[in-house]
């Protein structure tokens, strides 16, 4: 399986990082064993692992955050003793975070500026900065508005802005963690053209992630990390995405789930010319009209931001319309009679929220408090008043059994989870509340491969067993391998539904677009 | 992150002990600055807090003020709301039962004023401390500030009755007259005897027991109950608290009632189990100490108890060297006092990486 021992020569120029027999580990948990990675100078090189399986650490390792209890760490040839992200800075290592670092209020200037003013003054140092970084921006095609405010610029800018002040600080090695979980489609394009670009121009390039096609669209090499250890390094030309998807997880996996024929009863949720303005005015959501039926799952496609948030939230009751009716188990939900997220829940709506962390669950909850939250008045866990932890620590082993969420241990906080585990505890909780409609947004970001598929079984058994599913995802595989039917919205405006058998990406992407032609029946 | 890597048992053990000792290292070496043996006044502290004959009462007798404001600020810190106003709260509290004890002590039985007046302390603390959390839940007034503006007015509101409307006939002093006999909270030393057993006399009354109590239903109200868990669920993610189908303005003021109601019951010790009428300034600060007896106990009714126990020998034993010392003034007292709250309190986590890095270590060579 590795070809680890064509690259392991000990010759000192062709690698920017060589890292040989690092170690660390955390209390009883080895989360990095004796790995080894060498990465080629100029290329771009992936580094590929379900999430807990080390590959954080590892960088972290790389970049000063942690020290390796054993082990060494080699740039450019030269061993290294990297005590601090300063250490890791000087020697030409950059990182852009998934979560980035950047003062909302100041401009990409001063941002990228911030630490590096020099020491002639503010203005001149600023000055000197503007020549600078408008040189870089030409070298390397990262066309940025250095005086724009940060928060104003959208995610896929304030990404450039991280990969320019990196570039800034002199590094010759960028790592990349995560960097398209926040990006559009569109954007992560966009991402990926930079990259090459700065590959062209000598740049060594180590991206973190766990999304395969990523893997295949972008890098030279590609290193799969398991449990803590290097299971492979490959020449990403010589591999496909079932090949890697089976060694990240460590058994055979099926990328795309069955997906038997739907059975479509009756409307369970019907939606007519509902519109939503925000607290300032603007408009949100115009106008839309569409109907679920029970046993079907409607996907909800668009590029992320385009009301697609807001309708889950106003059909959950968080959020209310300012115009429009809304019917939901003979229930009329209106502007002037609006329903509460409890209420709503009352007449048999789940929902899985697109930002677990914040809304989904509570992190510093144990995982059988997160699970029942929002249901915590369920006569089966205690009396009216109190509840009864022994009941608590019951449901949820239940519901773990039920969604394989590992480790099966109630009393751990919701936060020690993976992404994928804590994802399954949500769908645990708002599926066994046996709904007759579920609201599902962004059901697998930042998810490992092995949960992706069993939460898209699952979702795909609850449709067969009848409810009505609407499912809001940016992944447009994710809505295309689910979605017996697919609503595209685009600034707010629905621009028409397609049905499975018609749908395919480059259709659906001139509808997001906001493209519409005669074909695309509303 | 180097916090989640310490054992539990010293997060909660170890640090907050060498907290304390960092505090009285330094609150020794300025005792031998002013020319005093450092261990000596160690030794006058420890005895005056709990050998000395009377000193345990008296000390046990401030832990009690500690553990209802430590309580309060806990409570309200589980909706993530910091509750300065304990001060304010426990005054009217004071002022609850005064008014009740004043109105109904020629009237009716003395149990039954006794027990009035304990559910009005709490009730006028609950709304002294609802009202500020009305107008963060409603109007988004921040509670930091409103309570604070809420200490200063009930300390004017009650500078303006004692001396004026409930000043006793007769009298000079801002202070209303003594409750009717037997309006009061048993002293503990007073009930030993009684069963026979010889205790020294001391201020420590019954308003003891209560503040033990409410300990035990805090603990139940925060991890047992429904409605804490709906507490800590809007003070940890309020938009998770939304989803949920919770109504967070709602919990906000129910919290903070519930928290001002612990801070009024501080009255009960002073009023009720020592006055036995209401004085101008029997809050003396407690109010404001409870933030730093919660800090210190992590907001764990058991850990309020060891910190109030703590805060409590030192204002006791911290009299005592007062009195034994020429060179060692009130004033110094307070400075040690500050000390500990100062390395336990705003200090809290400066040992913590030093730790991390002894337990990281150690775990390496086991393992």
């Amino acid at each position: 399986m590795s070809s680890k021992t064509e690259k392991n020569g000990d010759t000192k120029s062709p690698f920017a990082i060589a890292l040989k027999a690092i170690n660390k580990q955390f209390g009883p948990v080895r989360a990095n064993q004796d790995i080894d990675l060498n990465v080629r100078a100029g290329t771009v090189h992936g580094l590929i692992g379900e999430n807990g399986a080390g590959k954080a650490t590892l960088v972290s390792i790389l970049y000063g955050f942690y020290t390796a209890d054993s082990g060494t760490i080699s740039v450019n040839g030269t061993p290294l003793n990297i005590k601090g992200s300063a250490d890791a800075i000087a020697h030409g290592i950059g990182m852009v975070h998934q979560h980035f670092m950047l003062v909302p209020i100041f401009t990409v200037l001063e941002n990228i500026i911030l630490g590096h003013e020099g020491q002639k003054g503010l203005q001149a140092g600023m000055e000197d900065g503007r020549a600078e970084l408008e040189r870089l921006s030409n070298q390397y095609g990262l066309d940025v508005p250095l005086d724009a405010v940060v928060s104003e610029l959208p995610v896929g800018i304030q990404q450039r802005v991280e990969i320019l002040k990196a570039l800034y600080r002199g590094a010759k090695i960028l790592i990349l963690d995560e960097p398209t979980g926040v990006l559009t489609p569109q954007e992560t394009d966009q991402l990926f053209e930079i990259l090459k670009t700065l590959r062209q121009q000598g740049v060594t390039i180590l991206l973190i992630t766990h999304k395969l096609r990523e893997i295949m669209a972008i890098t030279d090499y590609v290193s799969v990390m398991r449990g803590g250890k290097m299971v492979a390094h490959l020449d990403t030309g010589d591999t496909d995405p079932t090949k890697l998807a089976e060694l990240m997880v460590g058994r055979p996996v099926l990328l795309e789930a069955d997906y038997p024929d739907a059975n479509i009863k009756d409307v369970q949720l019907d939606v007519k010319h509902l519109s939503y303005q925000d607290s300032a005015g603007a408009p949100v959501i115009s106008d839309i009209s569409f109907a679920l039926h029970a046993g079907e799952i409607l996907g909800i496609a668009g590029v992320s931001g385009n009301g697609q948030s807001e309708l889950l939230e106003i059909l959950a009751g968080i959020l209310q319309p300012t115009d429009g009716d809304i019917h939901i188990a003979g229930k009329h939900i209106t502007a002037e009679q609006p329903l509460g997220p409890a209420e709503v829940k009352a007449l048999g709506v789940a929902h899985v929220p697109e930002d677990r962390h914040a809304v989904g669950m509570v992190l510093p909850f144990s995982a059988a408090e997160t699970s029942v939250l929002g249901y915590e008045t369920n006569e089966a866990l205690g009396d009216s008043w109190f509840f009864s932890p022994s009941r608590l620590k019951t449901h949820c082993a239940k519901l773990m059994q039920a969604f394989d969420v590992r480790p099966a241990n109630p009393s751990l906080k919701s936060s020690q989870f993976s992404g994928g585990n804590q994802q399954k505890i949500v769908l645990a909780r708002e599926i066994s509340s046996d709904p007759k409609i579920l609201l599902v947004g962004q059901p697998t970001r930042g998810v490992d491969i092995g949960a992706i598929e069993f939460i898209h079984k699952e979702l795909i058994a609850l449709r067969d067993r009848g409810c009505a599913i609407l499912l809001v995802s940016v992944e447009l595989d994710e809505i295309l391998s689910l979605s017996d039917r697919i609503m595209v919205m685009n600034n707010g405006q629905h621009m028409g539904v397609v049905s499975r058998d018609e749908a395919d990406p480059q259709k659906l992407g001139l509808l997001m677009a906001g493209i519409t032609d005669g074909a695309a029946a509303s | 992150m180097t916090q989640n890597q310490l054992p539990r048992w010293v997060d909660i053990g170890l640090l907050p002990l060498i907290n304390i000792l960092a505090a009285f290292i330094v609150a020794g070496i300025i005792i031998a600055l002013v020319g005093e043996n450092p261990f000596e006044a160690l030794a006058v502290m420890v005895k005056g807090a709990f050998v000395y004959k009377g000193s345990l009462g008296y000390t046990l007798y401030y832990t009690t003020n500690f553990i209802f404001t430590g309580l309060a600020v806990a409570v309200a810190f589980h909706a993530m709301l910091f509750n300065i106003g304990g001060e304010g709260q426990a005054a009217m509290g004071g002022l609850g039962v005064g008014l009740i004890a004043l109105w109904l002590g020629p009237i009716l039985h003395p149990l039954f004023v006794v027990i009035l007046a304990i559910a009005a302390a709490a009730a006028f603390g609950a709304i002294w401390g609802a009202i500020p959390g009305y107008l963060q839940a409603k109007r988004g007034s921040h509670i930091v500030i409103t309570t604070i503006m809420f200490n200063f007015i009930a300390a004017s509101i009650l500078v303006w009755l004692l001396a004026g409307m409930l000043i006793a006939p007769g009298q000079m002093s801002p202070e209303t007259s003594r409750f009717e006999e037997g309006v009061s909270l048993m002293k503990i030393h007073e009930l030993a005897n009684y069963f026979g057993w010889k205790m020294a006399r001391s201020p420590l009354n019954l308003s003891f027991v209560i503040a033990l109590l409410s300990c035990l239903g805090v603990w139940v109200l925060i991890w047992r109950t429904r409605l804490g868990y709906v507490i800590r669920a809007t003070g940890f993610s309020p938009k998770a608290s939304i989803y949920a189908g919770h109504q967070p303005a709602r919990i906000i003021i129910l919290a903070m009632a519930i928290s001002g109601a612990l801070a009024g019951m501080m009255a009960l010790n002073e009023v009720l189990g020592v006055h036995e009428r209401v004085i101008l300034n029997f809050t003396a600060g407690y109010g404001f100490t409870g933030i730093a007896v919660a800090l210190m106990g992590r907001n764990h009714p058991v850990g309020i108890i060891f910190a109030s126990l703590l805060f409590g020998a030192l204002y006791q034993g911290g009299a005592e060297l007062d009195f034994e010392f020429q060179t060692i003034t009130r004033e110094m007292v307070l400075m040690i006092q500050g000390l500990i709250i100062l390395f336990s309190g705003a200090l809290a986590y400066m040992f913590t990486p030093w730790l991390a890095r002894f337990f990281v270590r150690a775990e390496g060579q086991n393992g």
